[in-house]
């Protein structure tokens, strides 16, 4: 048996999006060992693809904001199913954590006056996003990925973790990867591990996420015996790109609504004033005339409806469509052409004009854009101490989208960018404070483990025979998007986890050809255990909650049930487990909420 | 493989390390592209070479540069102005004259615009291009051994370019005098607008949008300031300056076509071959 | 419609050749709906970077047609019909197997860079203003496509300038730096130096390629020579220096990162 590469750190961080960069710098300046492992090239996270951008309630705008009305649009937004303890201390810290930005070198847009410019967006009461353009994502990224360079922080770019190993005692002790571009295998020893590996996108057929939305996180954090809470909570953006069909998908940033896009139907309609929930009645605009007046003056009127929760946006969306109101597509028309000048729009969104004029040679300044939902991002996730991120496994941390908890059943926009600084850092001081505290150096790691996680990865080089992981990802896509798509009944969920079961078989049977060295086709079969995993509990999960609220929306019981409202989903598996073993499924309690925190969300909006 | 290694210092200033090198990727070719890439360094060839050409044999022949009163014109060749010299046809010079030098006296004076041309960042580009073959065209293989750019002698000397670029400005005074003095018909009527007053002044106020819309010249209006905002004089230029740059390399063509259009244009007046029409 | 015709380079540091794919043409399609149908069907282990597909990673950097581009952004509608569409990887460095390269170098260079330097935080945050900020948003809509280093035939065409040039994209983060109305260093000697800027003969490959169409000549690698100018080789300015008694920082000052 040849030597296996390996490294011991103090902490490892998975996953180089926002997350696990800000956990990374965290735990590299309290003076320790860290590695950043991520599956692509640094800098090339999903966290880029995030537009409008971040949240954080410093009222340069709108001196009246501050942190208590951004933990009550959170609340609201969410549908109250957050973790309050999150809320709160996201809202209360991402201030911080932007201004931090700046001086590590971010180029925010600026007022008048020279302080961080911030913009409207859907369910934030106040023009609370500081952002660049409509870059904001890459802008994060550049800056914590300069700020790790300068820390001098070991990054492995292009490695795949397929498995994390745990100890005796149930605490984890490391990771099992493989290097890309070899395809060789690598082994971490580690005191603390922070998950921070994004979302599951990828299982759906028309996402905004790219290939490595694939939960691998998720899905090693439950193996490991983690628990993962409300996957059924998946949000569906309201504008994704219809067409090209090969860039369907491709996100439409909310900014455009923000900025004073409207929605309308095949019949010209600005139909979203037909949609209004009757919690979000008294501070939305009922006549267009009235939302005109809002984009300039907040206190001229109330919110025009477009920039009412994504939830509730991208089911109106889908409603109308189904009525045949739709685009040419099968999408709606989203119009800021007509509303603002194109010296504007080209400078308040450069990407997006940038994206439609050369992938659907759409000039947004003079035409409206076709756009219906995609699958953008999971509410659910690894359940997490709000104080330190940590998981039901000792030594194992998570941040970011891979965590849950924070948005509850639906997120609002600019509110993923803040959760990754806030809980990013969270995470790393909490993984810092375990790797101090563990006693001894790292952990001795499992041999026989890592050569059983090993020789389960190479599997599929074994079989001369079997299934094609492409066709595999296929069939799953369209199974997830037909069966587990933005509007869900109890029979199709039933189906959904019959033909889980199907595809669990044949993942057992793949076989790809080639060599270890950048193979796309294996690389893609050693994501599938993980796709399958997360796709188990999104539908277990949708099934269970048996009410429409946020991401998840059930036709068969299309009011939100208080009852239920209280309740979280948690997925379990005993440690060690895998994509074939059984996932359990149980309602438990949220937390209950202090009354001080209370008493700020019935306060009625100013 | 990309592993970035910890390292005791924090910044390394020595030169990396090349673990670089490697097989690359593709084929041993010079090129991929199928498109006809050649096309420009070959238009960029040809026009500069008849430039130079005609030019040197301009400068050289030392006759012909100045219309003066006899033609009841005041028109005089961007190649000899100033003219500075003893051998200065009368009337063409406006200063004291230097008598040793013999030869045209456009040698006296061609180098600084020469100058400015030779170390102008789209002429650099554009002979770097086409004469030097380093690249010939975007991945298209620059064939030769070693390189080292702008980084060693002679080609250090390309960053003297302000530097004639102020000298360029007082050209650009001279020759708008030139401009000025084109509308006087000495003998017919006094001024007037003819077609050389039209070719003097149109290469008048090509030089200046050249020479404004030069890269030294936004960096010295404002370019080189780290804030604008603390600098509000300094922004208006460069912002004034800015669109004219985005247009360096068209004004360095269209002003290098009339400069040689008006050595050629007084040329064929001062030698009789026509006649200099007078609009009004 | 009719069919396409790839010719797409398959091999690794051993080796390669040219292998021939005939798809079925489809509608609104870019070069890496192509490769990915090809991965799909004939040749699953085709090694391909991508991962936004959207032109905002800047992963998918490759050649088409001998020209570097992003396969996500170029749609097969623009490539001359009836030829058969040649993709391959970046020339400029080493190959790792078919389409993907080993882009390392760029990474070690941005390790070169010393970091951003700011005054302490005023008690109500840094204040800059919008015009001072457009200047270095300009190199931070850079996607770190690479295709600039890829292009630039100093690295290009010349393996042994590798370590001592920086290359377009870390040019514009140096640019960047520079212009930073909050940064207090001085990095013109660091440019100069260690980070062969005069290796530059603004060709003006890097601009050409750029897929944010930042204008990295014009606005980034021109504008840091002509500040290497003020600090080396103007008289004038060094004049200047002698008698206001200012100094400017050496590469080694320059290079020392903030805390």
């Amino acid at each position: 048996m040849t030597t296996l590469e390996h490294h011991d750190y103090d902490v490892i961080i998975i996953g180089a999006g926002g997350a696990g960069m800000r956990a990374a710098i965290e735990a590299k300046e309290r003076g320790l060992r860290v590695a950043l492992i991520c599956k692509s090239l640094l800098g090339k996270a999903h966290t880029v693809m995030a537009e409008g951008g971040v949240a954080a309630a410093m009222g340069n705008v709108y001196e009246e904001d501050n942190w208590k009305v951004h933990f009550r649009d959170t609340m609201r937004g969410g549908k109250m199913l957050n973790h309050w303890r999150m809320a709160q201390l996201h809202a209360q810290e991402s201030p911080d954590r932007v201004q931090e930005l700046e001086k590590w070198g971010a180029l925010f847009d600026r007022t008048k006056d020279g302080k961080i410019l911030q913009r409207d967006f859907g369910g934030h009461r106040y023009a609370r996003l500081a952002h660049v353009g409509d870059r904001t994502g890459l802008e994060l990224i550049r800056t914590l990925q300069q700020k790790a360079v300068s820390l001098d922080i070991d990054v492995f770019m292009e490695c795949k973790v397929v498995r994390l190993l745990t100890g005796d005692d149930g605490s984890v002790t490391g990771a099992v990867a493989y290097w890309r571009p070899t395809g060789e295998f690598v082994t971490f020893a580690a005191k603390a591990v922070v998950l921070a590996t994004g979302g599951v996108g990828k299982s759906w057929k028309f996402t905004s996420n790219s290939w490595e939305g694939t939960g691998d996180g998720h899905a090693v954090a439950l193996w490991a015996g983690a628990e993962l809470i409300d996957m059924e909570c998946v949000q569906f953006h309201p504008t994704g790109m219809v067409w090209p069909l090969s860039v369907r998908g491709i996100l439409v940033t909310e900014g455009v609504r923000g900025d004073g896009g409207v929605l309308k139907n095949s019949e010209g309609e600005r139909f979203m004033f037909n949609y209004i929930a009757d919690m979000f009645k008294a501070e939305t605009a009922d006549s267009e005339a009235e939302a005109d007046r809002w984009y300039d003056d907040h206190t001229a009127g109330r919110r025009p409806p477009e920039l009412l929760p994504r939830d509730e946006v991208a089911r109106s969306i889908n409603s109308e469509v189904k009525a045949g109101r739709g685009s040419p597509h099968g999408g709606v028309f989203l119009d800021i052409a007509s509303r603002r000048s194109a010296e504007v729009i080209r400078r308040r969104l450069p990407s997006m004009y940038h994206q439609f004029m050369e992938l659907a040679g759409v000039d947004i300044t003079q035409e409206a854009m076709e756009v219906g939902p995609t699958c953008h991002y999971i509410m659910g996730g690894v359940r997490v101490e709000p104080d330190n991120g940590a998981t039901s496994v000792p030594g194992l941390f998570a941040a970011g989208e891979v965590s849950g908890g924070m948005h509850g059943s639906n997120r609002l926009g600019g509110n993923s960018l803040s959760d990754l600084l806030v809980f990013g850092r969270r995470a790393g001081m909490g993984a810092a404070d375990f790797a101090e505290g563990r006693a001894g150096d790292v952990p001795k790691l499992e041999e026989s483990l890592i050569r059983h996680y090993i020789d389960e990865a190479l599997e599929p080089f074994t079989r001369d025979e079997g299934e094609n992981p492409y066709d595999l990802q296929h069939d799953l896509q369209e199974m997830m998007q037909t069966n587990v798509g933005i509007i869900r009944t109890g029979p199709e969920l039933d189906e959904a986890l019959e033909k889980l079961e199907v595809l669990k078989e044949r993942v057992n049977n793949i076989s790809v050809k080639g060599g270890r060295a950048y193979n796309p086709g294996w690389n893609l079969a050693t994501d599938l255990p993980a796709m399958l995993t997360v796709s188990t509990c999104v539908a277990l999960g949708a099934r269970e909650r048996k009410e429409s609220r946020g991401g998840q929306t059930r036709e068969d019981f299309p009011k939100a049930d208080p009852e239920l409202g209280k309740i979280n989903f948690v997925s379990r598996q005993p440690a060690g487990g895998g994509f074939n073993e059984e996932i359990k499924i149980s309602p438990e309690p949220l937390p209950e909420m202090p009354d001080e925190l209370k008493a700020l969300l019935e306060e009625a909006p100013k | 493989m990309t592993t970035v290694e910890n390292s005791a210092t924090r910044v390394d200033n020595s030169e990396t390390p090349v673990v670089l090198g490697g097989t690359r990727g593709g084929p041993d070719v010079s090129t991929v592209r199928k498109d006809r890439w050649w096309i420009s360094p070959v238009i960029t060839v040809s026009i500069l070479t008849s430039f130079v050409v005609y030019a040197t044999w301009a400068a050289f022949v030392g006759k012909n540069y100045y219309a003066g009163s006899s033609l009841h014109r005041d028109l005089i060749s961007p190649f000899y102005s100033p003219c500075l010299t003893a051998s200065c046809v009368p009337g063409s010079t406006h200063s004291p004259t230097i008598s040793w030098w013999t030869i045209s006296p456009a040698l006296l004076i061609l180098i600084f615009p020469l100058g400015f041309r030779l170390t102008c960042y789209y002429y650099r580009r554009a002979y770097y291009r086409s004469f030097w073959w380093a690249p010939p065209a975007c991945s298209v293989v620059d064939s030769h051994k070693s390189y080292s750019g702008e980084s060693r002698f002679p080609l250090i000397f390309q960053n003297v370019h302000r530097y004639f670029f102020y000298f360029g400005l007082i050209f650009n005074v001279i020759l708008t005098y030139d401009a000025i003095l084109a509308f006087s018909m000495p003998g017919e009527g006094g001024i007037g607008v003819s077609i050389g007053t039209l070719i003097l002044c149109s290469n008048a106020v090509l030089l200046w949008l050249y020479s404004l819309s030069c890269h030294s010249c936004r960096h010295l209006c404002g370019g080189q300031v780290r804030s604008f905002a603390k600098h509000p004089w300094r922004h208006k230029f460069w912002k004034f300056v800015t669109p004219l740059n985005a247009k360096h390399m068209q004004f360095a063509w269209i002003s290098l076509f009339v400069v040689a259009l008006s050595d050629a244009y007084i040329r064929l007046v001062a030698s009789g071959t026509i006649t200099d029409f007078k609009i009004f | 419609m009719s069919d396409v015709v790839m010719h797409v380079w398959r091999g690794d540091s051993n080796g390669g050749d040219f292998e021939e794919y005939t798809l079925p043409a489809q509608e609104g399609e870019v070069v890496l709906d192509v490769i990915h149908r090809i991965q799909a069907t004939e040749a699953p282990d085709l090694a391909c970077r991508w991962n936004c597909k959207a032109g905002k990673c800047g992963s998918c950097s490759a050649e088409i047609n001998g020209k570097p581009r992003l396969l996500c952004m170029t749609r097969m509608d623009q490539l001359p019909e009836g030829e058969p569409v040649t993709v391959t990887p970046m020339r400029a460095f080493p190959i790792i197997r078919d389409l993907v390269s080993d882009v390392s170098y760029n990474y070690e260079m941005a390790r070169k860079v010393p970091a951003f330097l700011p005054p302490p935080r005023p008690e109500d945050g840094y204040r800059m203003s919008q015009i001072d900020v457009e200047r270095g948003q300009e190199f931070r809509k850079c996607i770190e496509c690479f295709m600039c280093q890829n292009v630039c035939h100093v690295i290009r065409d010349h393996e042994e300038n590798k370590g001592k040039f920086a290359g377009p994209r870390l040019f514009i983060r140096y640019a960047e730096l520079e212009m930073h109305p909050l940064d207090t260093n001085d990095r013109r000697d660091l440019v100069r130096d260690k980070a062969g800027l005069g290796m530059c003969n603004i060709t003006k490959c890097c601009t050409e390629v750029c897929p944010e169409h930042i204008k990295i000549t014009d606005n980034a690698i021109i504008p840091l020579k002509e500040r290497v100018v003020d600090a080396d080789f103007d008289p004038v300015a060094w004049l200047g220096r002698k008698i206001l008694r200012r100094t400017k920082r050496t590469p080694q000052e320059a290079s020392v990162q903030p805390e």
